[in-house]
């Protein structure tokens, strides 16, 4: 199967690239010379822009177990849609992702179900209980590309030691969900004024930076690599800066929400707005923007998690943590960073494609040159539409973003050369 | 009872909070409770406003005083009156809340009066139901018809709110009754005070235009209204205070400590107390006291709401 995309802007970060060119696919991978064949499939792409499809390292596809939420069929399609060609998938599922076997299944049920490529995230302890190591060198052999125990923080100092220690030798980055439990304990948002005024209990910014100072320090300590998975508060954003003037192995993510929302829209106890961490302030935004910026944070991803009606229409307190992702990430990033000109189209693009394959990485995927596997997403950058919960494709509709309207869509998404969604 | 002149309206169907009342709301049931509260001690007959109409109470927390008021006022107004205490119900089958409250607004319920523990539930039923829901207490968030309530005691007998010092003593954090207050006080022009240990004092509070004290001695002077909040014990266990035996020390409202306010401090207290921790026996029983004038005005601010409430369906 060939495909040329004829006249189309292409922006590869790897290359620094934005000209207006073809691009060739054959058998699944890109091709610089013309093909011959007559059988080509030729896709116009006058007025749209070509990028490395878009890699989200931190998404909770809930398979094996809360199906009722989303299965590895309903998200990677969730994800097309939105442009993204890989996924990494958490390990919290159920039964958690601590072994071998878990891996195999996940890979097996992408590669039949799934329309794009899934990559495993494995436990870093048993049961993702955070007392004994999980068996991460089998979890790897299976097809892991990091490990964590999102959602759960490992307690114990000397733990974590291990953890990281034990990682180090497989190459897998750590990606830690930074946060002391027993300062963020009972809390549901983020604390300040709006925590007063709801009667909520509060996280403070704090418990998260903390937990990030800690594993800084550990990662320090081992020469390990430290994941910081969703940033949300300024101090984090200094700590993470800091540790790498240090030269300390660490890299950052945060997501869409963590730069475009307050603890403010909280205050009608819409649980759509519950997440963890919680949404913070003002001045959060403009750190997080900042550190996006001068390349403290190196990714963008979403912490798609998706929850159903009736878990979340409930008590906030009540409610589970988390909002989906995948059909926004493209439009936040474009709407909050690139129009209002914090970072250039190819800096936002390179948070989500060509940054996440190096530091995860994976051969082959996050750039547009020769060789590379044909990951493509295409945008039409003048189509403007509201964002409703009729259109939404995931199972689940846990987005505080219904009723938005945004400017540029994916058009059309390909993987290894196939088209696997376009409008 | 005699006629009521109003010409007023609430803007909303709900009364979930007095963060969400305008000042005038809240000077329109000021000015309306004082004929509920007349036609209440001394007629022996039901007014006929709330005639054919169903109030349901829905508490997931137990309550006397603030159930019994609303079940007395709703049935002063002639309304028929059902009480779901959460225990008995088929919440503890594992209905959701808003399953439960559709359950009762398919029964015909007018009002629904809710208390739970979880801040935020009167909001989401609010949303979900045509029905009217009173909150009665949500978890720290807000009891607004005790705020109301208390509003009207210092409205009786100060007549004013202007340049009146009001302090609120003890547990602020854990408060909804605080927060009621805090939002009705301001906006009615008094200055509001709070005072109580640190641990419990909640983050940002002084954004709402409130001062912060610590030292209870040093916040009394001068001070024309004390709301005292009750202390749950079990707060200890938390760590939010040492002792008890320390807090009766920093907070407890003494006769001798009552010499630092006005000579004319009110003292309030939302009950139920407990005597001989955050407020002294001799002081619970003195003549600045009106704990008991805060219960029976609770009943004529409750008919003056439900009066209201009732009116934006007519």
């Amino acid at each position: 199967m060939q495909v040329c995309i004829k006249n189309i802007r292409v922006i590869d970060p790897s290359q620094n690239k934005d000209v207006i060119e073809n691009i060739f696919i054959k058998d699944g991978n890109i091709v610089t010379a013309p093909l011959t064949n007559n059988s080509m499939k030729i896709i116009n792409g006058k007025d749209k822009i070509a990028i490395p499809g878009l890699i989200d390292i931190h998404s909770h596809l809930r398979e094996p177990g809360q199906e009722s939420k989303e299965t590895i069929c309903s998200g990677t399609k969730s994800a097309a849609s939105g442009g993204i060609t890989t996924v990494f998938c958490m390990p919290n599922t159920e039964p958690v992702i601590d072994n071998a076997q878990l891996v195999e299944f996940i890979i097996f049920k992408a590669k039949t179900e799934g329309i794009i490529n899934v990559f495993p995230i494995g436990c870093a302890t048993k049961g993702s209980k955070g007392t004994l190591l999980a068996d991460i060198g089998m979890l790897k052999q299976a097809g892991v590309v990091a490990i964590s125990d999102d959602g759960l923080p490992i307690n114990n100092s000397m733990i974590m030691r291990c953890v990281l220690e034990y990682t180090k030798m497989f190459d897998l980055p750590f990606i830690s969900h930074s946060e002391n439990t027993d300062l963020s304990k009972h809390g549901v948002m983020n604390e300040g004024i709006n925590s007063t005024i709801l009667g909520l209990r509060g996280i403070p910014k704090q418990a998260e930076e903390v937990m990030i100072s800690r594993d800084i320090m550990l990662a320090q300590l081992t020469g390990s690599h430290l994941h910081v998975a969703h940033v949300s508060t300024a101090g984090a954003v200094d700590l993470i800066r800091n540790a790498k003037k240090q030269g300390i192995n660490v890299t950052a993510e945060t997501c869409p929400h963590y730069f475009t929302l307050t603890d403010d829209v909280v205050r009608l106890y819409d649980t759509n707005t519950k997440v963890n961490p919680p949404l913070r302030n003002k001045e959060d935004i403009e750190a997080i923007k900042y550190g996006l910026l001068d390349g403290t944070i190196d990714c963008i991803c979403t912490d798609h998690a998706p929850h159903t009606k009736d878990e979340k229409n409930k008590e906030f307190d009540l409610a589970p943590f988390g909002i989906i992702g995948f059909e926004t990430l493209l439009n936040l990033v474009l709407s909050e960073l690139v129009y209002t000109g914090i970072l250039s189209l190819t800096q936002a693009i390179s948070k989500m494609t060509y940054n996440p394959a190096k530091i995860f990485n994976l051969k082959g995927r996050g750039s547009l040159i020769q060789g590379n596997v044909a990951d493509i997403t295409i945008i039409d950058p003048n189509y403007i539409y509201k964002f409703n919960e009729d259109n939404i494709i995931s199972k689940s509709k846990n987005s505080p973003f219904i009723g938005k309207t945004f400017k540029g869509k994916v058009v059309m998404t390909i993987v290894s050369g196939r088209i696997v969604y376009h409008i | 009872m005699k006629n009521i002149i109003c010409n007023g309206f609430l803007n909303s169907k709900d009364l979930l909070g007095l963060e969400y009342l305008q000042k005038e709301e809240l000077q329109l049931i000021l000015n309306l409770v004082n004929d509920f509260k007349n036609f209440f001690l001394v007629s022996n007959t039901k007014s006929s406003i709330l005639s054919g109409k169903t109030l349901i109470t829905l508490f997931y927390e137990p309550s006397t005083r603030t159930r019994i008021s609303f079940e007395l006022a709703a049935k002063k107004l002639s309304a028929e009156v059902l009480n779901i205490t959460v225990n008995t119900s088929s919440v503890v089958k594992g209905e959701s809340l808003i399953d439960t409250g559709k359950t009762l607004e398919a029964m015909k319920a007018d009002f629904i009066v809710i208390r739970h523990y979880f801040s935020g539930a009167p909001n989401i039923l609010a949303r979900t139901l045509k029905t009217s829901i009173i909150n009665a207490g949500d978890g720290f968030h807000e009891h607004p018809t005790q705020g109301l309530l208390d509003l009207y005691t210092i409205y009786e007998s100060k007549k004013t709110f202007c340049n009146l010092k009001v302090l609120l003593v003890g547990d602020i954090l854990h408060s909804r009754v605080a927060k009621s207050n805090i939002w009705a006080l301001t906006k009615m022009g008094a200055q509001v005070a709070v005072v109580g240990p640190s641990t419990l004092i909640p983050a940002s509070i002084q954004e709402l235009g409130v001062k912060v004290y610590y030292d209870f001695d040093k916040a009394l002077v001068d001070t024309d209204v004390i709301n005292i909040l009750r202390i749950q014990l079990e707060r200890q266990q938390e760590n939010f205070f040492p002792s008890v035996h320390e807090y009766v020390k920093l907070y407890q409202l003494t006769k001798k400590r009552l010499l630092k306010a006005k000579s004319d401090v009110l003292v309030m207290h939302p009950g139920p107390i407990n005597r001989g921790i955050e407020i002294s026996s001799e002081v619970a029983d003195s003549t600045n006291t009106v704990i008991n004038k805060q219960v029976t005005n609770g009943i004529a601010v409750r008919m003056a709401v439900l009066y209201l409430l009732n009116k934006r369906k007519l």
